[in-house]
Parts: structure tokens; C-alpha cells; sequence
């Protein structure tokens, strides 16, 4: 077992063990060996980027260069490792507060006496100010500081601080490598893990949550259902209003009992429920934790409404395939009869305009439309292809 | 009942509603008539959270001096149970020569209490709002005639339009109006005169003349709109909502009930006859177009292009060629 393992068809791996060992020979300090201070992972989403991030911070950390077992890698894993921070956001954005509270901590030596990480996954999430607080760090970090950033394409990144990075560019793993992998991670039967890893087109964590999760399933069928329930306005509209609906449901599932704990967890960490007075600034203090969940609960719906279009897209991308005439394998092979039949009832350029409409809602979200408009829009666009 | 309702003279009048010009018109009116039917009427304001059930007796024991008294008590909704209980007492077994105004600015607090008094028969004024344009000109024509004018209904409107639905800027308005006008007669033109423009567009104005056809008219009602501040987020999701009706209602089988279709397009009844002259005109492809655009107009104003009015204009020209589309043959 190696942390490696987790890491699912990317061809950069050995490439990034040999930098490992470069590593450590760099900090015996024979005066062999070099170390890259700042990298950039880019890659499709789900391609494993900040996995392929975690695994090289481990091995990185690890005397073994990343057995998997000791209690270094270990640590790096479960997010505890004193010297590798990481950077998240649920938000739409990671704000300027958040880099500057890490950017001293980029700064201290490793306490563990090997190399101080920190991983920012979402790099694109970066905004402008933000990547500038970063930059001067980025730029010339301590001797022993690595940075890690983790973006869909190098040109997510302002140009600042992507000329300062070595760029590791993942590929989407190929169907076989995730079906493996689901197969022997995750105990699912071998013709699920294959669907999974079709259906998700090669997007690890979607592939994950599709082995084994029946509601994900099920909530994908519905999706596709979508394309051959479009004859009148009336269907149209509902089918963009259920789609809507059911981001919001999937984001009250996400967010309501977490919001509420979290709440719940500042009210207590400022001492309500105790006797004595009230300390002034909680509510306010409340208000701004809620302004920050509402921000959280809009990406879930965001990124839930794009999934499914996501999914639509690859059904229509499976149409254009057979109108064309090309002999390959679908990505929903288990409902080539019905999608026979909507190819016989079209010609390829409707499906590529129908193509671009999907996209095009896609891009018109990204850009912060009304998700129930946008997607009416293009509900009535593929209704007449 | 009626000789009651006009005489302020009551024991206990109760001022409900969140209309403050309303609220203290009321309250003007019993401490006019007391001091009317007695010149040294004593008039005391307080508020309910202040009022005790000690102050409550004070002021309805008889006076060593007999003089007439007027207690207003504003926020009522904050009185103590107790003090609540003494209040309804009084409009029961009213004290001789005492007149209590109990003044609720609306809402649900102190509810209880409003509904003891209501229950134990208490002179009841309304103040609620007037938002209804309707009842706003009629409104408007109630004050010149109390300050002594003449106007008639289309002067009203337009005054209306000019000035917005804020009951205290009508009124004043009104009474200003009277005073210029040389023969008490407030006329459209004396109106041109001093008001122009429009305070207020609401975004579904904008809407509801686009999806009739009248392009000309929506687009200078957005200009309105826009110029007065309205958020053209706003107006989109306006269009967006009012074609989102049309295109429902036009998938719905003739002949069906307007209440089940209300209840099917989550609007309310009067609506389906409005939106059923609106879908006239429109074709199912034309209303497709018509979304369209304004989905393009939507991710224009969040910030894809860099000028909202046009983005909308163009839009609502968008929404007129559309109607104005044959219907498709297929």
C-alpha cells in the first residue's frame, strides 16, 4: 500500500515520485537533489487533483516517500499533519481574510523538520486582491516551504502567480482505471463500478457517489429523462422548475443541519446558554456566519444544477455520435434504444445546437443568471433543437 | 351605531393599523371634539410599555376640578396583561368624562388585547395601508374636498402617478394643490404645473405592457422605472414571471375553470382573466423567443454587458417582435 494508491490514471505519478526522491536528497544537503517550491495541479474536475496533491504532500512528509502506512502519512491523509494547512472554501470564493491568516503560517520552519505544505485546493476560487496576498509568498518562499494549487487549467490562475508555478497537468482517467479502482475501493459489484465510471466520464467522486449511492442514481435517471419531455411550453418550464427544485433540495440536505450546528457552535463558543450578560457582538457575529452559509448553500445549488447539465450534455454528445454514424461506446450504453430513437427523429445540427444551448446555460450560471430563468431558456431551445 | 361612529366622543376608541397619517388624523379628531365640547380639556399622551394599572386608575378617577380628559396611549401592543385588563374594563364600565385613545400600529403583537376590546365592543377606527391604486385616487380626491377643492378622477390618477403611494406626501400635496389653484379646482394642468414625471414604476408595469404588445409604452415605463431607482434585476425577473405565466397558461386546455387554473399557475383568480387577455396575440414560439431574450437581458444586467438599459430595452423590442411573430406552421 502506498499513498499513491489513491491517486486513479494519471501518468504524472512517477514523474512525482522521482521528484520525492530529489527531495530528500535536496534536504540532506549533499548538494544533490533540487525541490520545485511552488506547483500548480490542473486538471478536469475529478481527475483527482487535490488527491494527487495530498499524496505528494505525503510522500513529501514521509521518511518511506510516502509508504501509506506510517503515522506521517497517516496525519497527512486525515488533514491533521502539523505542517501541511490547507485551504478550502465551500463558498463561491476564497476570501482575502483566509490568505492572509495563512500566509504567516507559510513562513514558520516545519516542525517535523522535513518541508511546511500548504495545499490550496480551488485556486481558481481565488479573487484578484486575494491572489495578490499570496503572491509575495508564492514568489519566494522559505527554504523549506512548498506551495500546492489546485485549479481546472493553468489559466484559472492569475498570470502573477502561474509563471511562479511548476504546472503538473492531470488527464481525465480513463473509464477502465476508475472501474478499477471503484472495484476495489469501494465493495460494489464489478458492472456497477463500470457504469459508474461510464456515466461519471471519468469523474472520480461523481463515479464514487454513483457506485453507492441508490438516490444519485436515481436523481441521474430523472436528469436524463429531461431531453424526451419537451414538447409543449408547459413541459419545458416544469422540467426547468424541477430541476431547480431539485438543486434546493439537494442543498437542504447538505447545508440545513450543518448551518444549524454551526450556528449553534458559534452561539455556544461566545457563551449563550450561560448565566451573566450577553456579549454585544453575537448577533452580529451570527449574521456574518449566516451571510457566509447562504453563500455555501447558493454553490451547492449551483454546482448541483450544473452536474445535471453535465449529465444532459454527455446524452446529447451520445445522440450526435449515432446521427454521425461514429462506432463507439456511449456513455449511457444502457439506454441506446431511446436514444436510437431521438437521434432518428433529428439531424446532428439540431443536436449541436442543441449542445451549445446546454453550454450555454451552463456559462450564463457560472456568470450568476437566474438558475430558473437560465435553464427555462435553454428547456425552450432544445424543445426546437 | 352610525351616530356612534361619528361622534369621536367615545369612552374608548381603538386606532388599529400601520397608516401613521391615518393613526393621528384619529387621534386629532377626539382631542378636537373634546376640547370643543370643553375648553380646558386636560390631553395626556403615554405609551403602553409606560402606562401602569396605577396610572390607569389616575386617570380615570373622577377630577377634584371635573374638567373633561383625554388619555392617548400610543403602542398600546406593549401595555402589561393587567394594564390590558383595566383598558377593556373601561370600554365596559366607561368613567364619566374620560377618553381613552388606545393607538396599534398593526402587526400581531398584543393581539390579545385587541381582540378583548373588540370583543367588549370598542369604537374601532382603521388605519391600514391604501395600497391599491383605486383606492389611493380616491384617497387623494377625499383630501382636496377636505381642503375645500374640486378634482376629478383622471387629475387624481395623474397625481397619483406622480407623486407615489406615500399617504403623507398625497395629502400634503393635495392641500398644496388647493391653495395654488385659483378657484379651488384642481385640474390635470394645474397638476403638469407642479408635479412632472412619475415617482414610481414597479418592474411588472414594465411586464405587463411588453406581453400586451405595447412596446412603446413599456419601454418608456422602464425608463420611469429605471430613472426612480428600481433594480433592473428587478424588471427582468418582472418579464421573466409574467411570460413564465403565459407560456403555463398557454399549455392548459380550453375551457378549463379559471379557479382550477389559478390554482394551477399559483396566481390568484382575478389574475387568469388579466393573463388570459395578455396570452392573446402569442404564439407558442413566439413566447419561446420571448423567454430567450429575456434570459439574455438577465445575464446582460448581472454584469455580461456594461449597460442594463439597453440590454432591457433591447429585450422588451425582443419581447414585441415576438408577438408580433406569425404563428409557426408545424
Amino acid at each position: 500500500m502506498s499513498v499513491w494508491d489513491a491517486v486513479v490514471g494519471q501518468t504524472v505519478v512517477p514523474g512525482l515520485q522521482r521528484t520525492v526522491e530529489d527531495a530528500s536528497a535536496a534536504r540532506a544537503g549533499d548538494g544533490r537533489g533540487d525541490m520545485t517550491h511552488a506547483w500548480l495541479f490542473t486538471g478536469p474536475p475529478g481527475s483527482g487533483r487535490s488527491v494527487v496533491a495530498r499524496a505528494f504532500a505525503a510522500a513529501l512528509q514521509c521518511p518511506d516517500g510516502g509508504c501509506g502506512s506510517c503515522s506521517e502519512c497517516t496525519e497527512v491523509r486525515a488533514g491533521t499533519h502539523p505542517d501541511v494547512a490547507h485551504l478550502v472554501t465551500e463558498g463561491l470564493n476564497i476570501r482575502i481574510g483566509q490568505v492572509r491568516d495563512l500566509v504567516p503560517r507559510a513562513a514558520l520552519r516545519p516542525s517535523r523538520g522535513r518541508w511546511q505544505i500548504v495545499v490550496v485546493e480551488d485556486a481558481d476560487r481565488l479573487g484578484e486582491d486575494a491572489a495578490d496576498a499570496l503572491l509575495l509568498s508564492v514568489e519566494e518562499p522559505p527554504e523549506r516551504t512548498v506551495w500546492m494549487l489546485c485549479a481546472p487549467t493553468a489559466e484559472d490562475i492569475v498570470p502573477t502567480i502561474r509563471s511562479r508555478c511548476r504546472v503538473v497537468q492531470l488527464r481525465t482517467p480513463p473509464y477502465t482505471d476508475v472501474a478499477r479502482h471503484l472495484a476495489a475501493t469501494e465493495n460494489v459489484e464489478e458492472r456497477t463500478a463500470e457504469f459508474a465510471a461510464r456515466a461519471s466520464q471519468g469523474h472520480v467522486g461523481r463515479a464514487r457517489a454513483l457506485a453507492t449511492d441508490e438516490d444519485a442514481r436515481n436523481r441521474r435517471a430523472e436528469v436524463l429523462r429531461l431531453p424526451f419531455d419537451l414538447t409543449d411550453l408547459r413541459q419545458c418550464l416544469d422540467a426547468a422548475a424541477n430541476l431547480v427544485e431539485a438543486a434546493k433540495a439537494d442543498a437542504e440536505r447538505h447545508c440545513d443541519a450543518l448551518d444549524e450546528r454551526e450556528v449553534e457552535d458559534l452561539r455556544t463558543a461566545l457563551g449563550a446558554g450561560t448565566t451573566g450578560r450577553r456579549p454585544r457582538n453575537m448577533e452580529s457575529a451570527v449574521k456574518e456566519l449566516e451571510k457566509e452559509q447562504k453563500l455555501r448553500r447558493t454553490r451547492v445549488q449551483r454546482d448541483s444544477i450544473d452536474r445535471a447539465l453535465v449529465d444532459v450534455l454527455a446524452l446529447y454528445r451520445d445522440v450526435l455520435m449515432i446521427q454521425l454514424g461514429v462506432r463507439t461506446e456511449l456513455v449511457n450504453e444502457e439506454m441506446r434504444p431511446s436514444l436510437d430513437r431521438l437521434a432518428g427523429s433529428g439531424r446532428a445540427e439540431s443536436t449541436l445546437r442543441r449542445m451549445e444551448a446546454v453550454v450555454a446555460a451552463r456559462e450564463a450560471l457560472q456568470a450568476n443568471a437566474a438558475p430558473l430563468l437560465a435553464l427555462e431558456s435553454m428547456a425552450l431551445t432544445l424543445r426546437e433543437g | 351605531m352610525s351616530a356612534l361612529s361619528t361622534d369621536p366622543l367615545v369612552p374608548v376608541t381603538l386606532v388599529a393599523g400601520p397608516e401613521s397619517l391615518l393613526a393621528e388624523r384619529a387621534v386629532a379628531a377626539v382631542v378636537r371634539a373634546a376640547r370643543a365640547a370643553d375648553p380646558d380639556a386636560d390631553v395626556s399622551h403615554t405609551t403602553g410599555g409606560e402606562l401602569t394599572a396605577g396610572g390607569v386608575a389616575e386617570h380615570v378617577s373622577p377630577s377634584l376640578f371635573a374638567t373633561r380628559r383625554v388619555l392617548v396611549v400610543n403602542d398600546v401592543q406593549d401595555v402589561s396583561d393587567a394594564v390590558g385588563e383595566l383598558l377593556v374594563e373601561q370600554v365596559r364600565a366607561p368613567a364619566p368624562d374620560v377618553h381613552i385613545v388606545l393607538v396599534h400600529p398593526g402587526g400581531v403583537k398584543g393581539k390579545k388585547h385587541l381582540t378583548a376590546l373588540r370583543k367588549a365592543g370598542v369604537h374601532e377606527v382603521g388605519a391600514e395601508r391604501i395600497t391599491r391604486p383605486d383606492d389611493q385616487v380616491g384617497f387623494v380626491r377625499a383630501e382636496v374636498r377636505r381642503a375645500g377643492g374640486r378634482i376629478d378622477e383622471p387629475a387624481a390618477r395623474q397625481l397619483v402617478d406622480a407623486v407615489g403611494g406615500e399617504l403623507r406626501a398625497l395629502a400634503s400635496a393635495a392641500a398644496q394643490l388647493v391653495s395654488d389653484s385659483a378657484d379651488g379646482v384642481v385640474s390635470e394642468s394645474v397638476i403638469a404645473t407642479y408635479f412632472e414625471g412619475r415617482a414610481e414604476v414597479k418592474g411588472w408595469v414594465v411586464a405587463d405592457r411588453a406581453v400586451e404588445g405595447k412596446t412603446g409604452e413599456a419601454v418608456e415605463q422602464l425608463r420611469w422605472a429605471l430613472e426612480t431607482g428600481t433594480d433592473p434585476v428587478l424588471i427582468t425577473g418582472a418579464l421573466a414571471t409574467a411570460l413564465r405565466s403565459l407560456a403555463r397558461l398557454s399549455s392548459v386546455p380550453r375551457g378549463q375553470r379559471d379557479a382550477d387554473v389559478a390554482s394551477d399557475l399559483g396566481v390568484p383568480p382575478w389574475k387568469v382573466r388579466i393573463l388570459r387577455g395578455q396570452l392573446r396575440g402569442w404564439s407558442s414560439d413566439g413566447l419561446a423567443r420571448a423567454v430567450r431574450a429575456v434570459a439574455d437581458a438577465d445575464l446582460a444586467v448581472k454584469g455580461g454587458g456594461n449597460d442594463p438599459t439597453l440590454a432591457l430595452t433591447t429585450a422588451l423590442v425582443h419581447i414585441g417582435d415576438a408577438r408580433a411573430q406569425q404563428p409557426a406552421t408545424t
